[in-house]
């Protein structure tokens, strides 16, 4: 009897102690992010240096309010970080194995690695946060319970620089595109090109350059840029071939004889600084590195992020760190509905429609059925001050008035003209 | 007109750069048939080493004038302790074997390389475009050139004929020519093939790290910028024929004014210019412009 009665006990004490550590389990995040390839140097590296020293914070509780809390309600966090190089097919095998060794996944940069990712995370049944690509398709083509996107789509970066040109050059005639021929090159010209016409009926189209990626050598493309006449040049080049068309256009006087537009000019701010000519228009896909408001949590981060990795946060950096605390505050959203250690099902539904504060703005679950984020937008002009490198002349656009309304497909809402509700 | 002279000068000056690659790829396949995949890898070397340099040079203050004398220098550096360390090292190891293995492991050596580089210099671009901006522009009608352009023509130029003199006109080409010919019976004769093979392999990879070095000042030195130059470089010296020079030298440029023309008239199609040009070169040379007859040995 004595004997029944100590094993009782024991199991019992075993079982409380289980249920103890049960509620301080770490939360296994997998990222995803380009450790190796071109897009390492602009996207990836900062995103995995921001993945890191944001996990760290959180941990300790060091992340000012409202996320001041120890992980994620308490639970610590721990990151498997996985190279996204390799291509859409790698990708998908690796998201399998991924998702067997970790609790949710948040990456993927290329629009690619998102198409194909977001229909084997749904058939997983894997809580997957993509935080930088940019295609508009991704929920508007298809709709997932357990796939989300805290970074806005690239709809409102083609939108925003359309407003932000014609609103300072109204007289704006022509207009020629330099892009590179894969989904986000082709996607980006076709929403600036359609935002231009429709805010601009009449507007001409001289030419549309579609260069093969990392091409890195734009010669012959500079010469028909300049021979075109057109008033504004649109280019949503990034990495190596984003440099490469700066350093090889501007002594050719490109951007002395048009207005330039960079869309996803920003991470190329940190090595090319005053070589990027006056009067560029850059943006940043969001209110992201120079371009997001001077609050103490913009200051934080921008701080610790500079402190420890010698460089300041560019937007790919700013876009991870708010798939984190997105992800943070769903969980702690789940704690607060009652369930001490919530379980996918609450902390998805906890996400879906949610309103949380990141690192440059406010984020609204907004589009997608509540999957896909927007974000306010801005953008500014290069202009080197006393051997300084600055952006000048920053407009913000809310979010409202550059993305679409819930419902409808990107490509239509610009073609319609753009209305807002 | 100034379209035309555009479209003619573009294109040189992209063949210029497609044949520096082009002529140490098809020096080493004609020499040791050695499809070397590595050639993309010792081509980023090359423009990393040379931005390097050329970056500490100038950060320490030196005339900017100096830095092309450090390009060739890094081309240099980069030819002469990679080729032998590879030649040598590794691929000594495997002659003999079938030209897929050889394939095989100058594919392995391009990996490897390019992880080198990663933990050498990381991820970050380099930019050292000074070089580039240094000698000023002249004008073709209204549309502005950089100097720079007409430097590398001079360079593809010049190290053309030196190959070629070299080749036809030197003790040590013509040995190399009865290498090509027959190895066998080149060996029989007293040739020391090994010694031509290092010779041969040192000089392609020199060749292929000054296509990268005087690339370097017009572009952002990233991860990866030797994958693009060896699927362009393969296509070239398939359209001018395995192992020739003079081939490599007109594929490039048929290469070069053909991709030029389409980026200006027909800018959808630029992305398939080149295998347009190797397709219809193939429909009627199979073997490309200039590959040598090839004796049926029985």
């Amino acid at each position: 009897m004595k004997r029944a009665l100590f094993q009782l006990v024991a199991a019992g004490l075993t079982a409380l102690l289980a249920a103890a550590a049960g509620a301080q389990q770490p939360v296994r995040i997998g990222i995803v992010t380009f450790l190796s390839g071109p897009a390492a140097g602009p996207f990836g590296v900062p995103a995995r240096n921001a993945a890191e020293i944001m996990a760290e914070s959180i941990n300790a509780g060091r992340v000012p309010a409202p996320y001041a809390t120890k992980g994620l309600g308490g639970a610590p966090i721990e990151l498997v970080i996985i190279d996204e190089a390799g291509g859409p097919q790698k990708q998908v095998a690796e998201l399998r194995n991924l998702a067997q060794r970790v609790d949710l996944v948040i990456g993927y940069i290329s629009s690619g690695d998102c198409l194909a990712v977001a229909p084997v995370a749904e058939e997983l049944k894997k809580f997957t946060v993509l935080f930088d690509c940019g295609t508009p398709r991704i929920f508007e083509d298809a709709s997932y319970k357990y796939v989300f996107r805290t970074g806005p789509h690239a709809t409102m970066d083609n939108v925003s620089t359309a407003l932000y040109v014609l609103e300072r050059r109204p007289n704006v005639r022509s207009i020629a595109g330099i892009n590179q021929n894969y989904a986000w090159g082709q996607d980006s010209w076709t929403d600036f090109e359609a935002a231009m016409k429709a805010l601009k009926p009449g507007i001409e189209i001289k030419t549309s350059q579609m260069t093969k990626l990392f091409a890195g050598q734009f010669g012959a493309e500079i010469s028909t840029l300049l021979s075109s006449g057109a008033d504004v040049i649109h280019s949503s080049f990034w990495g190596g071939d984003l440099e490469g068309l700066v350093l090889q256009g501007a002594p050719r006087g490109l951007f002395d004889k048009h207005v330039i537009v960079l869309s996803a000019g920003e991470p190329a701010i940190n090595r090319l600084g005053t070589k990027i000519p006056d009067g560029t228009i850059i943006g940043a896909r969001g209110p992201f590195g120079p371009f997001a408001p001077d609050t103490e949590f913009n200051r934080w981060f921008r701080g610790v992020f500079q402190e420890r990795f010698g460089v300041p946060p560019n937007y790919a950096s700013y876009k991870m760190t708010n798939a984190l605390l997105g992800v943070k505050a769903a969980y702690e959203k789940a704690q607060k509905a009652g369930a001490a250690s919530p379980n996918q099902e609450r902390i998805i539904a906890a996400f879906e429609n949610l309103t949380f504060e990141g690192v440059g703005g406010t984020v609204k679950m907004s589009l997608g059925k509540g999957h896909q984020a927007v974000m306010d937008v801005a953008v500014g002009t290069a202009k080197t001050v006393g051997g300084e490198f600055r952006i000048v002349d920053i407009k913000r656009y809310p979010a409202d008035q550059v993305n679409p309304p819930e419902g409808v497909k990107s490509e239509a809402w610009i073609r319609s003209g753009m209305k807002t509700k | 007109m100034t379209d035309l002279a555009a479209v003619v000068f573009d294109g040189v000056v992209y063949s210029s750069w497609l044949f520096m690659m082009a002529a140490g790829l098809t020096l080493i396949y004609g020499v040791m048939r050695i499809l070397n995949i590595a050639h993309g890898s010792l081509y980023a070397l090359g423009a990393y080493v040379g931005a390097s340099l050329v970056g500490a040079w100038l950060a320490a203050g030196y005339p900017p004038v100096g830095s092309y004398a450090l390009l060739l220098a890094a081309a240099l550096l980069v030819g002469l302790v990679t080729g032998p360390l590879l030649e040598r090292g590794l691929l000594r190891l495997m002659y003999g074997r079938d030209e897929v293995v050889l394939l095989l492991v100058t594919y392995a050596v391009f990996l490897i390389l390019e992880d080198v580089i990663k933990l050498a210099w990381g991820v970050e671009s380099l930019v050292v475009a000074e070089p580039y901006a240094l000698p000023g522009n002249f004008h073709i009608g209204t549309l502005a050139y950089p100097v720079y352009n007409l430097i590398l023509i001079g360079a593809a130029v010049v190290i053309g004929l030196a190959v070629a003199w070299g080749l036809y006109r030197t003790r040590q080409g013509k040995l190399l020519l009865a290498v090509i010919h027959d190895r066998e019976i080149a060996a029989a004769m007293g040739i020391n093939v090994g010694r031509v093979y290092l010779f041969t392999f040192t000089i392609g990879a020199a060749l292929a790290a000054a296509g990268g070095a005087l690339t370097a000042p017009a572009i952002a030195v990233s991860p990866g910028i030797g994958v693009e130059v060896i699927v362009l470089s393969f296509a070239v010296v398939v359209i001018g024929g395995l192992g020739s020079l003079g081939g490599a030298a007109l594929g490039a440029l048929a290469v070069g004014i053909v991709r030029s023309a389409m980026v200006r008239y027909w800018p959808e199609g630029e992305l398939f210019s080149v295998y347009l040009v190797m397709a219809l070169v193939l429909i009627a040379r199979p073997k490309g412009l200039f590959a040598a007859p090839e004796a049926r040995k029985i």
